[in-house]
């Protein structure tokens, strides 16, 4: 009896070994990639678009077997954090992508919460993908954050000056938040706006918090400016401004340089929002390839619907795997990839033609710190943007 | 000026009837309700959801957003106010118990309902515009408006000149008393509780018609809805009607007379408001109410 048990015991002791260790021998490595970034409160639209984006292309990736870099095949692991728009919390989540042993993180989405993971993600050898405008992060002696997106001064003169050539817009007003992101995008504007010889007629400011927009709307109506800029407006806030303007008789044209969603204009602002001129996600309908199709269709199955944002936000996980199969020495080493980032030219998967995935940035920051994505700029009309014209950043 | 008042009016309206719900709560039973706006949040989605979606009668969606509200006021205070209030003395259970639920309710909410802003087809069209331009408002806006006006009357006739209403009052006036004269605090007080999250509801529903719902908004609403009941008189409900008119037409006058000195408005509002209750530490009309 005592030997049968024995017996029992080593079979499942062999068992359990078997079990856990022959799956470890077939599979793939794991590189984890990490999100640092709001994914709560009034912003949460940015950071989960971020998200869904990261984890749609990760199923895709692990669907198909996992990716090549070097001789090794890996999955990929997403891991979030949500900075509940705090810098705080945002180096805390930092602090914890570093304790994983990630050397990627895509994010955060503003301007405070990427200073903050800053000096974090500088001690301990961490490449960071920003939403986040302020030049400093970009330009040396930072080296580690790549902005993932068009940047309002390199978004805001090419609007302007269209505008003004083609509109004849003469005068312009600026609406933003009372917080830092929005009022340096605004002041980022008015220089723009400046510089090109229109006269500045406002540089309001609303509380973040703010619903009905007609006290905020209402001096600048009185005014009437040709433009109306909505500097750095949440996709959310920027149907319920247009709404308050055109309710209040405002006529002149209305944009930002930030990207917003055709749906959520369609909901909340109906036809008041036709005419309204924002930064289009980089692959409007006309220029995106088969496999954007492909990316949305698995984006809306996984999630439910699609953000147009997420035609920008597709891209920053693309450059950080191109660039590792580049040089897979970078898999735990930044600096690899930092040298990388200078020479790397591949096809752009996501639109159609003989575009490539190469870093910018050069006349911004004086170095290659933003990932090269077309800027488009759209109209809403009815519904859905209509592309207005396509310009590249450098 | 005539415009700056009109919108000061409308904002204050507003204002007041989300803070009427949560100076009730306050008033009946000392808790300072952090879920208050998420609940503002959960109305706005249901008139969303039965107008904006299932293209049903507005006024249908108001009632919805009302009796879920109604429903689940009622169950937060039985099953969770009530044992905690009962077992704890200290203030900070129930409002730890208020803060859990905000992120609970705002945890749910993003989870249904996606954390892009929803607005609804308009529930009347035009604009109405005297004198060209001099004052101009939507007639969504006049509704909504009027509206708030009623639903601000029939609270108060309710509180004023019925049973449970009189009931209420009495157990924020003075709990052992009432208790002493027969008042039921449980069956009251579960009352008051499923009334203030209705009244959130019904602002959230009603307003979805001029400025939708978002998932993220609920904190925010919240922290404006405190302001106005500390500038009105904690759990004094005319005090709440006074502080939201005040903090609306503040903020309509700050935001046209103001601008031309930068950026300062909010900054002129809130240091008024430190100052204000620095003299006046029980706001305008202090407590209890009666």
């Amino acid at each position: 009896m005592q030997n049968i048990k024995k017996l029992a015991l080593a079979f499942g002791v062999a068992s359990t070994l078997s079990l856990g260790l022959a799956p470890v021998a077939n599979a793939a490595e794991t590189l984890k990639i990490g999100f640092v970034g709001v994914t709560s409160g009034a912003k949460a639209g940015w950071g989960i678009s971020n998200v869904r984006c990261m984890q749609t292309r990760a199923k895709w990736v692990n669907d198909e077997g996992g990716i090549k870099i070097g001789d090794t095949t890996y999955n990929i692991e997403i891991v979030t954090w949500d900075t509940q728009d705090n810098t705080t919390r945002a180096k805390e989540g930092m602090e914890k992508m570093v304790q994983e042993g990630i050397h990627y993180v895509i994010g955060p989405n503003t301007d405070p919460t990427a200073a903050a993971v800053r000096p974090v993600a500088e001690r301990d050898g961490v490449m960071y993908f920003p939403y986040a405008f302020p030049k400093e992060l970009y330009t040396k002696p930072a080296s580690n954050a790549v902005l993932g997106m068009i940047a309002n001064y390199q978004s805001g003169p090419a609007i302007y000056k269209y505008l003004k050539e083609n509109k004849g817009v003469k005068s312009i007003a600026f609406l933003a938040a009372n917080e830092s992101d929005a009022l340096s995008q605004r002041e980022g504007g008015i220089q723009a706006a400046k510089a090109l010889g229109l006269k500045v007629l406002a540089q309001d400011a609303y509380q973040s918090d703010t619903r009905d927009f007609a006290p905020a709307v209402t001096p600048i109506v009185k005014l009437k400016p040709d433009l109306l800029v909505l500097s750095g407006v949440a996709g959310g806030t920027a149907p319920l401004i247009i709404r308050a303007a055109r309710e209040l008789g405002y006529t002149g044209l209305m944009s930002a340089e930030t990207a917003q969603d055709a749906m959520q204009l369609k909901d909340g602002a109906g036809d008041l929002a036709n005419g309204f001129i924002s930064v289009g996600g980089a692959s409007t309908p006309e220029i995106r390839s088969a496999m954007m199709e492909e990316f949305i269709r698995r984006y809306t199955e996984d999630h439910g619907q699609y953000d147009d944002e997420s035609n920008t936000k597709v891209y920053a996980m693309e450059y950080i795997l191109e660039t590792l199969k580049a040089n897979p020495k970078a898999i735990n080493d930044v600096e690899e990839f930092k040298k990388t980032m200078d020479t790397l030219s591949v096809p752009n998967p996501y639109m159609k033609g003989d575009r490539k995935l190469e870093y910018v940035g050069l006349t911004s920051f004086g170095q290659k710190r933003q990932v090269g994505i077309p800027m488009v700029v759209t109209e809403y009309q009815d519904g859905e943007f209509q592309t207005l014209f396509v310009t590249n950043v450098d | 000026m005539e415009q700056i008042v009109v919108n000061g009016l409308y904002l204050g309206a507003q204002y007041a009837l989300i803070a009427l719900g949560l100076t009730l709560i306050f008033a009946l039973m000392n808790v300072l309700n952090f879920a208050h706006g998420q609940m503002y949040v959960l109305g706005g989605y249901m008139t969303y959801l039965v107008y904006g979606k299932l293209g049903m009668p507005f006024a249908l969606g108001l009632a919805v957003s009302a009796l879920t509200l109604l429903a689940v006021g009622a169950v937060v205070e039985k099953f969770l106010f009530r044992p905690v209030l009962r077992k704890s003395a200290r203030d900070e259970s129930s409002m730890l118990l208020a803060a859990g639920l905000a992120f609970f309710f705002d945890s749910i909410i993003l989870l249904l309902f996606g954390q892009k802003q929803h607005g609804v087809p308009k529930i009347i069209e035009g604009v109405q515009n005297w004198g060209d331009f001099t004052v101009v408002i939507p007639n969504d806006k006049i509704v909504v408006g009027v509206c708030t006006v009623l639903m601000i009357a029939a609270f108060i006739i309710f509180m004023q000149y019925t049973k449970p209403g009189r009931a209420m009052r009495a157990l924020a006036q003075d709990r052992t008393a009432a208790q002493l004269m027969g008042v039921s605090a449980d069956r009251y007080g579960m009352l008051g509780f499923a009334l203030g999250a209705m009244l959130a509801g019904l602002a959230g529903g009603l307003l979805v018609a001029t400025t939708g719902v978002s998932s993220g908004i609920g904190g925010s609403i919240s922290i404006k809805a405190f302001l106005m009941v500390m500038i009105g008189g904690a759990g004094v409900v005319p005090g709440a009607i006074a502080g939201g008119f005040i903090l609306g037409m503040m903020e309509s006058f700050g935001l046209s007379y103001l601008r031309a000195y930068g950026d300062i408005t909010y900054l002129v509002i809130f240091a008024s408001l430190m100052v204000f209750l620095s003299i006046r530490p029980h706001g305008l009309m202090g407590k209890p109410w009666g």
